[in-house]
């Protein structure tokens, strides 16, 4: 079996010769060519855009770095892969949209980082469990998350976390890095229950500046655990600039402290990710432990529908990545050979349009729950000494619940 | 002298605990091999193994973000801070995620997590050692805070927090862990949850306090009977939800009341209970509801430390100048 090469993740030597920071392992393997990196001095300016020449597949071009690895070279599941990021981006636009019109609350969109989050989600079984962040709607999607359940959490209505499909997955997390350690104690379950299933959490770049991210990644070494940190570097926490962020030239070199294997990754190549996750998470089944994967991406849009993105950087910085965005490269390079076409893009989009459309009209049809409905799961039994408070929003003390 | 300390019925507890519930796992830093650093978790790594009997790095944040984890995945961890001025990195964990698991995904999710911690001054423990910051986790809705002040309530209440569903925030009165012994019948029967007790029933006046300042409130009480004041003691035991029926029922009965704690006096848990007392039984009462807390300061290192805690002294002077009201 053929895997891209992840294994550049770390500092490069003066000789210019790719360097795993796992020194006991050799990564997955495609491509040696040098890792993301900014000046020794800092200045590197974040107009350039992302290179990213290590754990590649599809170059921005379409065309392949060299023969797939199995089974990503099966066209179905290439298709498969393309889908899932059609109906990521539909669901954002459409989030967007909604947003505009007052008709959902702040939303974060994925635009550009969608290989990360459906690569990401590919490569994980059912039985595995996704810690997300506030970015990951494309995993989810994937997993099995209902768009309804979706567009009800970011309308402000937490049965949009009740989701069914991946029951044991954690809802969104939003302050930054704080699922991290969540994932380690999953990972830590999943271990305990005797069975190979594996915890995987997606960050940003932001992330791996909070102390969580490192107490995670560490005590995950420490005891071994099947945990998979997937970092989306989407080269902006809100305003700061990655290279703003940390003095340290790639962030998949974070994991060399904790002792575990770091890799970077084309973050904007979907069978890459999916590719170097499948293969960390192999790891992890097998108890060699866990691993941490940089994928370098770009965020094409805002922060979120709250920020306005121009205040920091540039259209120009913008345009140029989207050259290097994730769909047209999958989709050139399945028309090249003859698996995608005209006919068959139209009636995609038009088939997810669709399913994405009823998904708002279902929420936007949706009542809002009763006041009371908010005490409804702060515990399991209500305490006694909150019936009164129920009562004097008008609830019955009951359970107040109502379905979607 | 006969019976068990805090700590051994602690330790009785967690260990009935773990025998009867596979899913219980401890972790914590130094709770292994040496027992927890007040020997709370002694002889359980031996007993019940090192999978479930777990020393972790010195890393508070992911000690309690993994019990969160672990928690959601159906176990139920018990995990050791080891003081509790050092637990401050897990309230981002407590507050962000423990409490709102179960309410964020209308009950697919929950957290039935202990977080367990040494409270509070009086042993001559360095700077950091000594604090009682219960109100900041009473404050937190979806979180049970627990509070025990002897043996067997400690034994009671573990058994009760680890079996709760939820998640529970379990202080410790490091005062009271050797400073006692009582009979604890290690008969697996937890002490419920949600509820004040009435320890001694009294008609004059109310105390109410919980964890080590019961010492000095039962103290008191008897100091006041003998002086022909007879105190109903009242210890609150869980914080939060609060049971303030329990206690307005009472000072509707006595018409006055006392409140005791050793956290700094302004926005301590008091103000709750006496915020209560004026919502609810204002017209009962014969005098202003009085505090007897610690100062609003740092809590002070340990030449000062007893001028800081309330005594027995400022109990029942309190209580006499309430006397004075008729």
């Amino acid at each position: 079996m053929r895997r891209p090469d992840c294994s550049a993740g770390g500092d490069r030597s003066p000789e210019g010769g790719g360097r795993s920071v796992d020194p006991d392992h050799r990564g997955c393997t495609v491509s040696h060519a040098p890792s993301q990196q900014a000046s020794p001095d800092g200045t590197v300016p974040h107009t350039e855009p992302v290179q990213p020449e290590i754990g590649r597949v599809l170059h921005p071009d379409g065309t392949a770095t060299g023969p797939f690895p199995d089974p990503l070279a099966d066209p179905d599941r290439l298709v498969g892969l393309y889908r899932g990021m059609v109906l990521a981006r539909t669901f954002d636009e459409k989030a967007v949209s909604l947003q505009r019109t007052g008709r959902l609350g702040t939303y974060a969109s994925s635009l550009g980082q969608e290989a990360v989050s459906v690569g990401t989600a590919a490569a994980m079984d059912e039985a595995d469990v996704f810690a997300p962040s506030f970015r990951e709607h494309g995993a989810q999607l994937w997993r099995g998350v209902m768009p309804e359940d979706l567009f009800l959490y970011w309308g402000g209505d937490e049965r949009g976390s009740a989701f069914e499909g991946p029951k044991r997955d954690f809802p969104v997390c939003v302050p930054v890095a704080t699922h991290f350690p969540h994932a380690v104690g999953a990972a830590l379950a999943l271990k305990l229950d005797g069975g190979t299933s594996v915890a995987v959490a997606i960050g940003g770049d932001g992330s791996t500046s909070k102390g969580d991210f490192y107490e995670a990644l560490n005590l995950a070494g420490a005891w071994r655990l099947p945990a998979i940190f997937v970092i989306s570097n989407n080269q902006w926490a809100i305003s700061v600039p990655r290279q703003a962020q940390t003095a340290s030239r790639t962030l998949a070199q974070k994991a060399v402290a904790a002792g575990i294997p770091g890799w970077q990754v084309d973050g904007n190549d979907v069978v890459a990710v999916a590719s170097c996750v499948g293969e960390a998470i192999a790891r992890a089944r097998e108890g060699a432990g866990p691993t941490m994967i940089e994928a370098l991406t770009y965020r094409l849009g805002d922060h979120t529908t709250a920020d306005d993105a121009r205040r920091y950087r540039s259209d120009e910085e913008v345009s140029g990545h989207w050259k290097e965005e994730p769909l047209t490269r999958l989709r050139t390079y399945l028309a090249n050979e003859g698996h995608w076409d005209k006919d068959r893009e139209e009636a995609l989009i038009r088939e997810v349009r669709q399913r994405i459309d009823e998904a708002a009209e279902h929420y936007l049809s949706t009542p809002p729950q009763p006041p009371e409905a908010m005490f409804a799961h702060l515990f399991a039994t209500l305490p006694a000494p909150l019936e009164d408070q129920v009562r004097s929003i008008g609830g019955d003390a009951g359970n107040g619940e109502t379905s979607p | 002298m006969t019976g068990v300390t805090m700590v051994e019925a602690l330790n009785l507890a967690l260990a009935r605990a773990l025998r009867e519930d596979e899913r219980v796992v401890l972790l914590g830093e130094d709770i292994a091999a040496d027992g927890g650093v007040f020997r709370v978790t002694d002889g359980l790594l031996a007993t019940f193994g090192a999978d479930r009997v777990r020393d972790t790095p010195l890393s508070e944040t992911v000690i309690a973000g993994a019990s969160v984890g672990l928690a959601a995945m159906g176990y139920r961890p018990v995990a050791e801070i080891q003081f509790m001025g050092f637990i401050y990195p897990t309230i981002d964990q407590m507050a962000n995620h423990a409490a709102r698991l179960r309410t964020r995904t209308r009950g697919r999710l929950s957290c039935p997590m202990v977080l367990r911690a040494p409270y509070g001054g009086g042993v001559h423990a360095p700077e950091h050692h000594s604090e009682s910051m219960e109100a900041m986790f009473a404050h937190i809705p979806g979180l049970r805070v627990v509070i025990p002040s002897s043996p067997r309530t400690a034994y009671g209440l573990m058994l009760a927090a680890i079996r709760d569903p939820d998640p529970v925030v379990f202080l410790e009165p490091k005062r009271l862990y050797r400073a006692v012994r009582e009979t604890v019948e290690d008969t697996g029967e937890a002490l419920p949850l949600d509820r004040c007790a009435v320890e001694r029933e009294g008609r004059d006046l109310t105390l109410v306090s919980w964890g080590a300042m019961m010492l000095e409130t039962r103290k008191a009480a008897e100091t006041l009977a003998g002086e022909g004041i007879e105190a109903e003691v009242i210890d609150v035991r869980t914080l939060a939800p609060l049971d303030a029926r329990t206690i307005v029922d009472s000072v509707l009965k006595t018409g006055r009341c006392v409140i005791v704690h050793e956290a700094p006096l302004t926005g301590g848990f008091g103000a709750e209970i006496a915020a209560r007392l004026a919502g609810e039984g204002l017209m009962s009462l014969v005098a202003p509801v009085a505090r007897v807390a610690g100062y609003d300061t740092v809590m002070p290192l340990l030449r000062l430390e007893a001028a800081y805690m309330p005594s027995t002294d400022r109990i029942c002077e309190a209580a006499r100048q309430a006397m004075e009201f008729s």
